[in-house]
């Protein structure tokens, strides 16, 4: 691992004041090099979240510092957070948030419409090359109801990719999905992840932890453990000995 | 993001909901409409009664028996006729500030000739009177002075009369008959249309005074004396001058109750004028209140919009929109709407007008400004209605607005 892409020095963030004041991070001390592959998991309520948006510039800590490859984040304006956001991290919700009544296509060209700096020229071609490379090459033209999850998910993905970030955050990107699309996402993270791009993600699921390189565990505001993954799986070979086993289930 | 990609983002989201935008267009369509019909009507008096005062002819100065001040039934005014030919000679002598004066004898008659029977009034002039009421023949010429001097039975016909007895052919060096008396046409006069109270112009023949007084009526009396001022700086003086003339005239003494009234119609006119010129404005600005209404109606559905599309926001504002690029956004989407709304009500508006012309007569004038009234008027109800809800949305938080359900 080589010079530290993100890198939390004693983050706290408190909601609200007083008596009622929540303190949602107490504390967090965290350094991601440039291509791990980290899942952050926990029980609800944990944190986790809130650790996600602050990492993703969506918001801001309480206290300490957050310096994003090299930017340190608390000195930053809002309009240079949404220049941050736009130029080095890629976004993947549980709930997908694609532009309804949007192609495919629109939806992925849209970070790059709001590249400031140099603007992007072919705007369309880069938006059909993230989605082919989700997969997605024959649906560009689809509405997002026309799509299903897994699909939408991966457009979604693509959004994240256009733009080329350097970190690609994801807040349990397979939580609204089947066991199967699940690992198709999966194998997509790790792909993306072994061509080079950081990707940190938030999830419930041991399945899903089980492809990442490092797993954070979060409880209260605190970090309680923080390991490689030993026994890593490799998203790709799991879905080829699905489909092996699936003629059979087919069958009986 | 450049302005043409701003703008083409605002076109989609505006056709990506044809319901939300046709129910916000409609406020603007409606008043801006509104404003062009209202304009147009006003516009249209106005310049009727203008082109009634040049009909009128210029620095028109009116004399009548009569006074106007002491009223009541006793001394009515054309039952105690006053004005003779004597008071024109009278003026014609002495007045310094007139371009001319003519006797004016008023009568109908039935006409025969042409193609059948016709009745009209019959004026009874002299020369001057063509420069004061701008007369000019389409064919033929007007009388002269050597006319009015040998009395002869030449007439000039107005317009009406000479398509009523003679249609399309030229009556001029025809012979008809006003009443027993053969007349020769000598010419056919200019068309001057309707007066304000729709009475037709045209529906008219002029003869020489001393032909009418001696071969229509034998009246020696006169209907009124019409005069000219020689320039509108002399309208008033002209007008004390033709009143002392004329009491001397009557010798009525100092401090005596004038029995003629002396007018001058262009104030009359003028008057007439500026009161539509206020009825024009005071219709524009009811009508603008429907461009406000509307306006507020677009502000209301952007507010409500906002909220609906606060995920939307939300979206854009992760991927890397400023605060600024969201305002814009439904800035723009606020200033099309408007802009389209507009050019849809410049279209209603010239038609509704045109319309409204045709099924009340009424003359209608859409002034060329209108375009620009419509289209100024609307792009600032769009950015003054739509700044506010445009700012709400870029102050949102994107992690509430990603939130929000
Ligand atoms: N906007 C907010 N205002 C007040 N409290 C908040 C806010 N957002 C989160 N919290 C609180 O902060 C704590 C951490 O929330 P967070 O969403 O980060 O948890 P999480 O680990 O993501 O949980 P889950 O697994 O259920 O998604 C919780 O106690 C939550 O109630
Ligand atoms: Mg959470």
């Amino acid at each position: 691992m080589s010079h530290p892409v993100i890198s939390l020095d004693h983050v706290t963030r408190v909601y609200g004041e007083g008596d009622s004041a929540v303190h949602a991070l107490r504390g967090v001390n965290l350094t991601v090099g440039a291509g791990e592959l980290v899942a952050i998991m926990g029980t609800s309520g944990s944190g986790k979240s809130t650790m996600l948006n602050i990492l993703g510039c969506l918001d801001v800590p309480t206290g300490g510092h957050y310096v994003l490859d090299g930017v340190a984040v608390e000195t930053m304006s809002k309009p240079q957070l949404a220049d941050l956001r736009n130029a080095k991290l890629g976004f993947v919700f549980q709930g997908f948030n694609l532009l309804a009544r949007t192609s495919a296509v629109e939806n992925v060209e849209l970070p790059l419409l709001y590249r400031r700096g140099n603007p992007v020229k072919n705007t369309r071609e880069r938006a059909v090359a993230a989605l082919e490379r989700v997969g997605l090459g024959k649906r560009l033209d689809h509405h997002p109801s026309m799509l299903s999850g897994g699909q939408q998910q991966r457009v979604a993905i693509a959004r994240a990719l256009v733009t080329e970030p350097t970190v690609l955050l994801a807040d349990e990107p397979t939580g609204n999905l089947d066991s199967r699309t699940s690992i198709e996402v999966m194998a997509l993270f790790q792909a993306l992840n072994d061509q080079g791009i950081t990707v940190i993600l938030v999830t419930h699921e041991h399945d899903v932890a089980q492809y990442a390189r490092r797993v954070i565990e979060m409880r209260d505001g605190h970090i309680l453990r923080d390991h490689p993954v030993t026994d890593r799986h490799i998203a790709a070979d799991d879905l080829v000995a699905l489909d092996a086993t699936t003629p059979m289930e087919e069958a009986a | 993001m450049t302005g043409q990609t701003v703008f083409r983002m605002a076109l989609k989201s505006i056709f990506k909901n044809k319901m939300r935008t046709a129910l916000t267009m409609l406020g603007i369509v409606i008043g801006v409409g509104a404003v062009i019909v209202m304009v147009a009507i006003g516009n249209g008096a106005q310049a009727q009664i203008k082109s009634q005062i040049s009909g009128l002819g210029t620095n028109l100065i009116v004399i009548t028996a009569g006074s106007v001040n002491t009223g009541g039934a006793s001394q009515g005014a054309q039952s105690f006729n006053r004005l003779t030919v004597d008071d024109v000679d009278a003026i014609k002598r002495e007045a310094t500030l007139l371009g001319g004066v003519s006797p004016v004898i008023v009568t109908r008659t039935q006409i025969v000739g042409g193609s059948g029977n016709w009745r009209a009034e019959v004026n009874g002039v002299s020369t001057d009177f063509f420069a004061i009421r701008d007369w000019t023949t389409t064919s033929g010429d007007l009388f002269t002075e050597e006319d009015v001097r040998t009395k002869r039975t030449v007439v000039l016909l107005g317009a009406t009369v000479a398509k009523n007895l003679f249609a399309d052919s030229d009556p001029v060096g025809r012979e008809i008959r006003l009443g027993k008396t053969p007349f020769t046409v000598a010419g056919v006069l200019a068309p001057k249309g309707q007066t304000a109270s729709g009475s037709d112009q045209d529906d008219v023949v002029i003869v020489p005074y001393t032909t009418a007084q001696t071969r229509l009526n034998g009246f020696s009396f006169l209907g009124q004396i019409l005069a000219s001022a020689s320039s509108p700086a002399s309208l008033a003086p002209a007008q004390e001058e033709i009143k002392v003339i004329m009491r001397a005239a009557h010798g009525i003494p100092n401090g005596g109750t004038d029995d003629f009234t002396v007018r001058d119609q262009t104030a009359i006119a003028k008057a007439a004028t500026s009161t539509s010129s206020i009825m024009t404005s005071l219709l524009a600005a009811i009508a603008s209140v429907s461009l406000i209404v509307g306006g507020i109606g677009i502000m209301n559905i952007m507010l409500v919009s906002v909220t609906e599309r606060t995920r939307e926001i939300g979206i854009r504002m992760a991927i890397g929109a400023r605060g600024s690029d969201v305002m814009l956004q439904f800035l723009v989407e606020s200033i099309v709407m408007c802009l389209l709304g507009g050019l849809l009500g410049l279209a209603v508006g010239v038609g509704g007008a045109s319309l409204v012309g045709r099924l009340t007569g009424w003359s209608i004038a859409t002034p060329a400004s209108a375009v620009f009234l419509a289209i100024g008027f609307s792009a600032a109800v769009g950015i003054f209605f739509g700044f506010y809800p445009a700012r709400k949305a870029a102050s949102l938080d994107p992690i509430q607005a990603l939130r929000f359900e």
